[in-house]
Order: C-alpha cells, then sequence, then structure tokens
C-alpha cells in the first residue's frame, strides 16, 4: 500500500496544506511518496523531500505544468496512478481543479474534502455545509481524494527522501493560461495564519475594513471576510471563509461586526479560540464564541487596537 | 453554438438540515427543495448568452427521480429552451452523472457546458471536472467571468490567492462560482410558458450507463458542537482574557 501526495506549491515554496496532507496520508498508513509538478521547481522537491514520513519525492519538472492547468496535471497524475493505492490532494482551489479529472480517468468517485481517517478505506467528510459529518466507505481499486488542511496537523520535517524525476511530458494541448491577479499582501496568508480577524456587513464599507487591517498589522494576523461583506462588495471574494470560501482553523478567529450565519461558522468553528464583537447579542455568532463582546465596532476595535 | 446546462436538485439553502435519528443519513422527508444556488447561477450565464446572441439553444439536464422536472421546469422560466431529465434514483454519485452527461453531450454537440462548481448537499465539487475528463475537454472551474471569443472561451477563475484567467478551446466545460452573475427571478408568464417547453425523460440505459458506486455511506452524524463561551464587559477584559486565560496573544 503506497500513498501518492500531490504537492501546493508556486514553484518556489512548498505550500504548508501539503504537510496536512502528508499526515492524513502517514494515518492511511503504507509508504507516501509526494510529487510535485512544475516549472523550475527543484527547490519545492527539496522540501517536500525533508518532511517526515515521506520515502520518496518524483519531480515533474517541466515547464507544461507551471501554471498546475488541470488538463495537464491530471494526465500525468493518471500516468503514475498505476503504482498506488491512494491519490491525496489537498482540498485548495488548485487540488479540486485537477483531482477530480484524475479520479474519472481512473474509474473512480473521489472522496472530497475528507476531515478523519477512520481506516484505509474509510473516511469522515462534511457535507451540507458541514452540518452533518458522513463516514463513508470506498471500495473503489484506487481511492482518490482531496483532504482539508484544517483537520490535519502539519506534519513534521527532519526527514531526507530521495528525489528522482519522472520525464512524461503531459500536455494535452487544449488549454493555455493567460494571465492572473493575485492579491499581493505583506499579512499571513489567510489558511495558514495562526491569528485571524474578519469582517461581516457590520463594517459597513470596503474603507472601513481599514480599522480590521489596522488591528491585524498589530497582532500579525490575517484579514477575512463573511459571505455577506464580499457580496456587499467591501472586499475581494478571495478574503471570503466560509462553505463557499475558504476553511480556516487558527489559533485565535475574532468576528467583527459579522453574524455568524450557518455558511459562515463552516469555515471557522474549528478555530481554537473565537472571539466575537457585534452589537447586536443576539447575533448567532456568540453562540460559539469563547469570549463575546456586545460593543459597537467602530468604538472597541481602534481601543483594542491602542491597548495591544 | 448550443450551450448545455446540468442542474440539481438540493435542499433549500435556507432549510437546516436534520441528521435522521438512526444516523443512517439525513432527513430529507417534507423539506423544502430548490434548484442547487450554483445551478442557478449556470442557468443565468447560459441564459444571457443566448440574449447577446453568442448561444443559440440553451438546453437543461438533470439526472433524478420525477420530482426533479420542478427544477428543470423552473430552469426553463428563468428562459433555458428544453429540458432532459435522465431517471435515477435521487442522489446518483458524481461518477455515473458525470458519465451520463458525457453521452448527452455526445448526442447534443454544445460548444459550452455550464454546471454549477458543487451541490450544497454533497459538497463534492468534481462532477464538472469529470464530465470534461471523459470527454477530454478543457475546463474552466469556478468561474467569475466567461467570454466567447471566436473558438475559444476565456475564463476567469476564482483561486485561493486571488484571480486566475484561462483560454480553452472549444468545445469546453466550465463550473461557476458566486460572483459569475447574480440570476434573475422567473416572471410569472414566464413560469405559464415553461410549462409548455419540451422536456424529454431518458432512462440511464438508454446511454448504455450503469448508475452504481463503490462509494458508500456508512453513517451521518451531527458535527461536535462548540459550547457558548462567555460575555466579557470590556475590551480590556477581553485582552486580559485572551492574554491570561486562552493564552493565545
Amino acid at each position: 500500500m503506497t500513498t501518492l501526495v500531490i504537492a501546493e506549491h508556486d514553484n518556489n515554496e512548498l505550500k504548508s496544506a501539503t504537510l496536512s496532507t502528508v499526515t492524513a496520508a502517514t494515518e492511511i498508513g503504507g509508504d507516501v511518496h509526494v510529487l510535485v509538478a512544475g516549472s523550475q521547481c527543484q527547490a519545492v522537491a527539496d522540501a517536500a523531500s525533508q518532511l517526515a514520513g515521506v520515502s520518496k519525492v518524483l519531480l515533474a519538472d517541466n515547464s507544461v505544468y507551471e501554471h498546475q492547468l488541470a488538463e495537464n496535471l491530471g494526465q500525468l497524475v493518471v500516468s503514475l496512478a498505476g503504482d498506488y493505492s491512494h491519490i491525496l490532494a489537498s482540498a485548495t482551489t488548485t487540488g479540486k481543479n485537477f483531482l477530480p479529472r484524475v479520479a474519472a480517468l481512473l474509474d473512480v468517485n473521489q472522496i472530497s474534502e475528507v476531515i478523519a481517517v477512520v481506516a484505509p478505506d474509510t473516511f469522515k467528510r462534511p457535507i451540507y455545509a458541514g452540518n452533518a459529518i458522513a463516514t463513508v466507505k470506498s471500495e473503489d481499486a484506487v481511492k482518490v481524494m482531496t483532504v482539508r488542511a484544517t483537520a490535519f496537523d502539519r506534519c513534521a520535517t527532519g526527514g531526507s527522501a530521495e528525489v528522482v524525476s519522472v520525464g512524461e511530458s503531459c500536455d494535452a494541448g487544449i488549454s493555455k493560461f493567460v494571465g492572473e491577479q493575485l492579491t499581493v499582501s505583506e499579512r499571513p496568508e489567510l489558511t495558514a495564519a495562526s491569528i485571524v480577524v474578519s469582517g461581516g456587513r457590520g463594517m459597513g464599507s470596503g474603507e472601513n475594513f481599514e480599522l480590521l487591517y489596522k488591528l491585524a498589522d498589530k497582532m500579525g494576523a490575517a484579514v477575512g471576510a463573511s459571505r455577506a461583506a464580499v457580496d456587499a462588495g467591501f472586499v475581494p471574494n478571495d478574503m471570503q471563509v466560509g462553505q463557499t470560501g475558504k476553511m480556516v482553523a487558527p489559533d485565535l478567529y475574532i468576528a467583527v461586526g459579522l453574524s455568524g450565519a450557518i455558511q459562515h461558522l463552516a469555515g471557522m468553528k474549528e478555530s481554537k479560540v473565537i472571539v466575537a464583537i457585534n452589537k447586536d447579542e443576539e447575533a448567532p455568532i456568540f453562540q460559539v464564541a469563547d469570549y463575546g463582546l456586545v460593543a459597537d465596532l467602530f468604538e472597541v476595535i481602534p481601543e483594542l487596537e491602542s491597548k495591544l | 453554438m448550443k450551450v448545455l446546462v446540468a442542474i440539481k436538485r438540493v435542499i433549500d439553502y435556507n432549510v437546516k438540515v436534520r441528521v435522521k435519528a438512526d444516523n443512517s443519513d439525513v432527513d430529507l422527508a417534507n423539506v423544502k427543495m430548490a434548484m442547487n444556488p450554483f445551478c442557478e447561477i449556470a442557468v443565468e450565464e447560459a441564459v444571457r448568452l443566448k440574449e447577446s446572441g453568442v448561444a443559440s439553444e440553451v438546453v437543461v439536464v438533470s439526472v433524478g427521480s420525477k420530482s426533479c422536472e420542478e427544477q428543470i421546469r423552473a430552469a426553463m422560466a428563468l428562459g433555458a429552451d428544453r429540458g432532459i431529465r435522465i431517471d435515477a434514483e435521487d442522489g446518483p454519485d458524481s461518477l455515473s452523472v458525470a458519465k451520463l452527461l458525457a453521452k448527452v453531450v455526445e448526442q447534443e454537440q454544445p460548444g459550452l457546458v455550464i454546471l454549477g462548481k458543487q451541490a450544497i448537499d454533497s459538497d463534492n465539487n468534481q462532477t464538472g471536472q469529470m464530465l470534461a475528463a471523459l470527454l477530454n475537454r478543457p475546463q474552466g472551474t469556478f468561474a467569475s467571468e466567461v467570454k466567447v471569443e471566436g473558438e475559444q472561451v476565456i475564463v476567469t477563475r476564482e483561486i485561493d490567492g486571488g484571480l486566475q484567467t484561462v483560454a480553452l478551446d472549444m468545445p469546453a466545460i466550465v463550473t461557476t462560482d458566486l460572483r459569475l452573475n447574480e440570476p434573475r427571478y422567473a416572471k410569472l408568464p414566464d413560469i405559464m410558458k415553461a410549462k409548455r417547453k419540451p422536456l424529454e425523460v431518458k432512462a440511464p440505459a438508454d446511454y448504455g450507463v450503469t448508475v452504481a458506486s463503490k462509494l458508500s455511506l456508512v453513517s451521518v452524524e451531527l458535527p461536535a458542537t462548540r459550547q457558548a463561551g462567555i460575555k466579557v464587559a470590556s475590551v480590556d477584559e477581553l485582552i486580559d482574557k485572551l492574554r491570561n486565560e486562552a493564552k493565545v496573544i
């Protein structure tokens, strides 16, 4: 039994989600291999080779994988799939994009957003926006699954796996990368930050998010938002935390002017400590908060920032 | 150019789901059902392509029991021209649905297939990608903008760090994200008109596909609940608690 984990990276850096996915692979048992597919991504392969529990790193370094196009990456993984009992990717927008292609080409179903390994063929995953947890059993020959990073600890480093090149250049030739607009921020990445400050519709406007940015910068925190704040046009969608946005589980989550709709809670209720600041004491967010402060955010956020 | 839209009937997004007492599944008896919100966005996008003259016909397909004809009619009221229901028990697995849709695509030959990125019941986010793979066609998932330019479709995708734009050779598969558009409400005359639009019913056997999955549901449980904590009276008390009790700052 050997598991293949497809690494999440940007050709320079191995993303922390991969460390959590390797932990899930270790829990399944057997050997763990990591595939790094990208362009000029030797550094990523070197980082992957140091992950504890990984016995081999496959490096597919080719310009056709530079932007992780699902059509090309899917073909590559399928060409390597024969040796594996399990194929895992992180449930990021990259993993969710290419892995179902792999599953379909292998004629198996994908098990999405796994949050616990019960047995090598049995897993837990959230359904209905996390309002129910399903235990599913797969009799497919290969188990293809995405792993929710917040549900597994990051694996340790200190290993020294061998790195081998895998040659095949899979270019489906039917899709092309045109460009990207990545949000440039000095703050930590939302899904990797140990503190997250999130704002909701109560912020009132995009300008008012400045209050949260200041607080976050003081705390070394990332800034998130509820879907209501995104829909109202206050902030871009990549800040959204929730069922349809990002899943976060920081040590401290500070929810500001945010009611706590079910779909938002789905994205943050695994946080270790939750603080809610809202002037409506009936807001559902208080039902999941460890510490609630019923107050006007426009008064207390500047106060909090100045006193920290 | 023809546009094919696949839709799913799911629990209404405003309804809080209950788990059955025996933990065998969620309880959907007497629960309000609706079109999956992401599928509604898919229908809207297809109808807009038709209104702007890019598409000539919008065909809606759903896999499920007779009750999902309600959602096919709803899509027609929004502007789809005709519907196909492939008869199956509710809740078929994604791979079987993708195989059925692949056969429909072979017959209908659409230039674009638009699906929601995920259904809010099973939260799988995979059918569109599977369909694209089975057809060996490109995919533009989590789309926030779709532009047809000649033989290509330019799709802007919502990715973790921001936005990515890809150019796909058509026929292509697109899955919708929330910000692609805001679906319209159906007008009464359109709802009446939709009742007379053609709706064909097929069986999986007509397409030579067997709906069967090697993935089984063992049990369903409620997630661990969080206990509400305490209310603090001031910012000072909050900072004190975070520092000395929770020790997170």
